[in-house]
């Protein structure tokens, strides 16, 4: 029988398991990862929204830039290799010229993609100086043509020959941030008044879903048109753009105030909020301390999937030409010019901005979905 | 059954007199009051203004005088007179303007509601039943799509291609011929050849909420004891499904009526305007730009009106069809 010689181990040879602690934050995003879709929207949603910011970089023309040279110029897409004579191909990023035809019949000059010409397209290309989002001074575009006065349409041109993809780049700008813009000012004034009614409940709560409800029973694009046509007509672009943030969070404000409503409801009564109150927390400590950032990713996850309905509804006032007005470049007013049948056969590329609003509407309602599956502790 | 109906006439009273005053703040909304405007484009055209008849006119809409004599007085005409006020633009009185185009908006709508519910009821059965079949898949990402194009967009896009195939434009909702005609068998296929268009915009983003609910309630009514034991007893499948789970799930399908009609007047606007519909809907944008306040306050306001009246109807249909409703405490 052998000596079984017992060894305390040594204290340092321990090996010491280091308590991981996953924040909620860790918790939510691996829970976020498994879902797919969400992810890929996600990254959809970033890449739209960084378009956004560096939108003069990317665009390669001012959106305001027009050239009645070329009106109506169909969309030049981009070649990156070129064809020599002998068949060989080499790395040469170009856009075909065009060849214009008076149709006689029609009166008016059409035009054609002519294969023959090549207009070099340099990347990085420089230009003239701007300020990035307004601030950083730069003089070098992501895309560029290298001859002055060649012409570059990617995406096409429009009525007055400007540039389809600059003015999409820039509205983009726009329809994004007024969706942001409009969901904050809701957040802000839903987080309140939900808030209120459902700590406090009693006649302020009942008063404050009498008022949701109706106004979600009302039909908003009137409602909406009739706010936004008393908005005078000599305001600027800044004043209009404030204008109808504010009108589309007017409504939008009653979605969010039900459902910090319903979480405040549900969470008054659970015992550490009771055991705050009997610590003699006060009011504000209790709701901003304990409550809200239990449910902060829920209403964050509810925000998301506000903002689809904000983009959509600039898009659709604008549309109607009683939202944001020409100078500025969204979605919505680049719609406008898509409106009769006429422009619509002889430039359809002006739908574009369309596809671009069901793609980012898409993307965000993945996005949200999954966020809110994710938010909730009690989902899988 | 009859105590729910009154409580909730008397809400819906409520609401229209809510929704009255809502419009009337938007009739008041721009600067200016209606009569300065009026005066103001009389003297651009020219006329002579009568004095008397500024006077007469002061005195029947109240101006100058408290908003809330104001509204009085709008109100009463609407109630007792049924005197909407006149529009000016038009020159005429705002009733000779609006019933007609009303009721077209109402035959569009219904007939979405319609469509809607014929299209999204067998498809969402078919895709509970068949879950993660390729109909279901087609079927969830129809409807997501479906969701995400706006409503006008897709009106474009039909109207394009129906102009790049067919080569014809749609729009409008009847031949010239049968523009002023009495409703005859010609008429109605007129219509129909017209409506479909509208209609099948409309329905969209509808039918694909709809058939997203129906399929996750039926999901939910399949797995119960109750469907097995149907099965059990050697009822067909058809008739298992068919009798019990579905009619259990097409229960809470009555009650978005209540908010799917909302979107639809909603929707309904900006489709007319993009299809040039002699519906409400471009007549209302004509008089919000041109600042035509009565005639834009009354077509919110029966705008709003129909969805209400809408609503109380779904609410009425549900407390018929499913009496935990109709007994339970509100």
């Amino acid at each position: 029988m052998a000596v079984q010689t017992l060894t305390r181990p040594a204290v340092d040879t321990v090996p010491v398991v280091r308590a991981k602690r996953e924040s909620q934050f860790d918790l939510m995003w691996r829970r976020f990862r498994q879902h797919r879709l969400a992810l890929v929207s996600l990254w959809i949603v970033v890449a739209f929204y960084l378009v956004a910011i560096f939108a003069e970089f990317l665009a390669p023309t001012d959106p305001g830039a027009y050239s009645a040279r070329y009106t109506y110029a169909p969309p030049q897409g981009i070649q990156l290799f070129s064809t020599g004579e002998d068949g060989s191909w080499r790395l040469a990023p170009h856009v075909n010229g065009y060849a214009s035809e008076i149709d006689r019949k029609a009166m008016r000059r059409t035009f054609v993609i002519d294969p023959e010409v090549e207009i070099p397209v340099q990347f990085l290309a420089p230009s003239e100086p701007y300020l990035l989002a307004g601030v950083i001074p730069m003089s070098v575009k992501f895309i560029g043509v290298t001859e002055a006065r060649a012409p570059f349409y990617i995406l096409g041109a429009d009525r007055l020959g400007r540039d389809l993809l600059s003015r999409l780049i820039h509205g983009t700008r726009i329809s994004l941030s007024i969706g942001l813009a409009g969901v904050t000012l809701s957040l802000f004034f839903g987080i309140i008044i939900g808030g209120f009614a459902g700590y406090y409940g009693g006649w302020f709560d009942s008063a404050v879903m009498r008022v949701v409800e109706f106004i979600r029973s009302m039909p908003t694009i009137p409602l909406w048109l009739g706010l936004a046509a008393a908005m005078p007509k000599d305001w600027s672009a800044l004043q209009t753009y404030f204008a109808i943030t504010i009108i589309l969070s007017l409504i939008g404000w009653t979605e969010l105030a039900r459902v910090v409503r319903g979480r405040f409801l549900s969470l008054r009564t659970e015992d550490f909020v009771t055991a705050a109150q009997l610590d003699g927390a006060s009011d504000w400590r209790i709701i901003t301390r304990h409550m809200v950032p239990s449910f902060m990713s829920h209403i964050i996850a509810a925000a998301t999937l506000a903002i689809p309905g904000m983009i959509l509804a600039e898009t659709a006032l604008s549309f109607l030409g009683l939202g944001l007005q020409a100078p500025i470049v969204s979605w919505g007013t680049l719609l406008q010019d898509a409106q009769n049948i006429r422009t619509l056969a002889t430039a359809p590329w002006l739908l574009t901005p369309g596809l671009c609003v069901v793609v980012v509407i898409l993307a965000m309602n993945f996005f949200g979905d999954g966020l809110r599956d994710a938010a909730d502790p009690h989902g899988r | 059954m009859l105590g729910f109906i009154g409580r909730r006439l008397i809400a819906m009273v409520l609401t229209m007199w809510a929704v009255s005053f809502v419009a009337f703040a938007i009739i008041q909304l721009p600067p200016g009051d209606y009569l300065t405007t009026y005066m103001a484009t009389l003297a651009a055209n020219g006329d002579r203004v009568d004095p008397a008849t500024i006077e007469a006119l002061r005195q029947q809409y109240g101006f100058g005088e408290p908003y809330i004599v104001q509204y009085w007085k709008w109100i009463s005409g609407i109630v007792l007179r049924g005197d909407f006020g006149q529009s000016f633009e038009w020159k005429a009185p705002v009733t000779s303007l609006i019933w007609g185009r009303l009721g077209n908006s109402i035959l569009l709508e219904g007939l979405a509601v319609i469509v809607m519910w014929l299209v999204a009821v067998p498809i969402g059965i078919y895709a509970a039943v068949r879950k993660y079949s390729l109909g279901d898949y087609l079927a969830t990402i129809g409807g997501f799509i479906g969701l995400a194009i706006p409503n006008f967009f897709f009106a474009l896009i039909l109207m394009y291609l129906s102009f790049i195939w067919f080569g014809e434009t749609i729009g409008g909702l009847f031949s010239p011929q049968y523009e002023a005609a009495r409703w005859s068998p010609g008429r109605v296929w007129d219509f129909l050849s017209h409506a479909w268009a509208p209609v099948l915009v409309l329905s969209m983003a509808g039918t694909a909420e709809l058939i997203r609910i129906l399929r996750a309630n039926l999901l939910d009514e399949l797995k119960k004891p109750y469907v097995t034991t149907a099965r059990a007893k050697g009822l067909s499948e058809f008739r298992t499904i068919l009798k019990y789970p579905v009619r259990v799930a097409l229960n809470p399908l009555i009650s978005t009526i209540g908010w799917l009609l909302p979107a639809l007047v909603s929707s309904s606007v900006i489709v007319s305007v993009v299809l040039n519909l002699p519906t409400a809907g471009p007549l209302l944008l004509r008089s919000l730009t041109s600042q035509d306040m009565f005639l834009a306050g009354a077509i919110i306001m029966l705008l709003g009106m129909l969805t209400v009246i809408g609503t109380l109807v779904s609410d009425l249909l549900l407390a018929w069809i499913d009496p935990r409703i109709r007994y339970g405490s509100k």
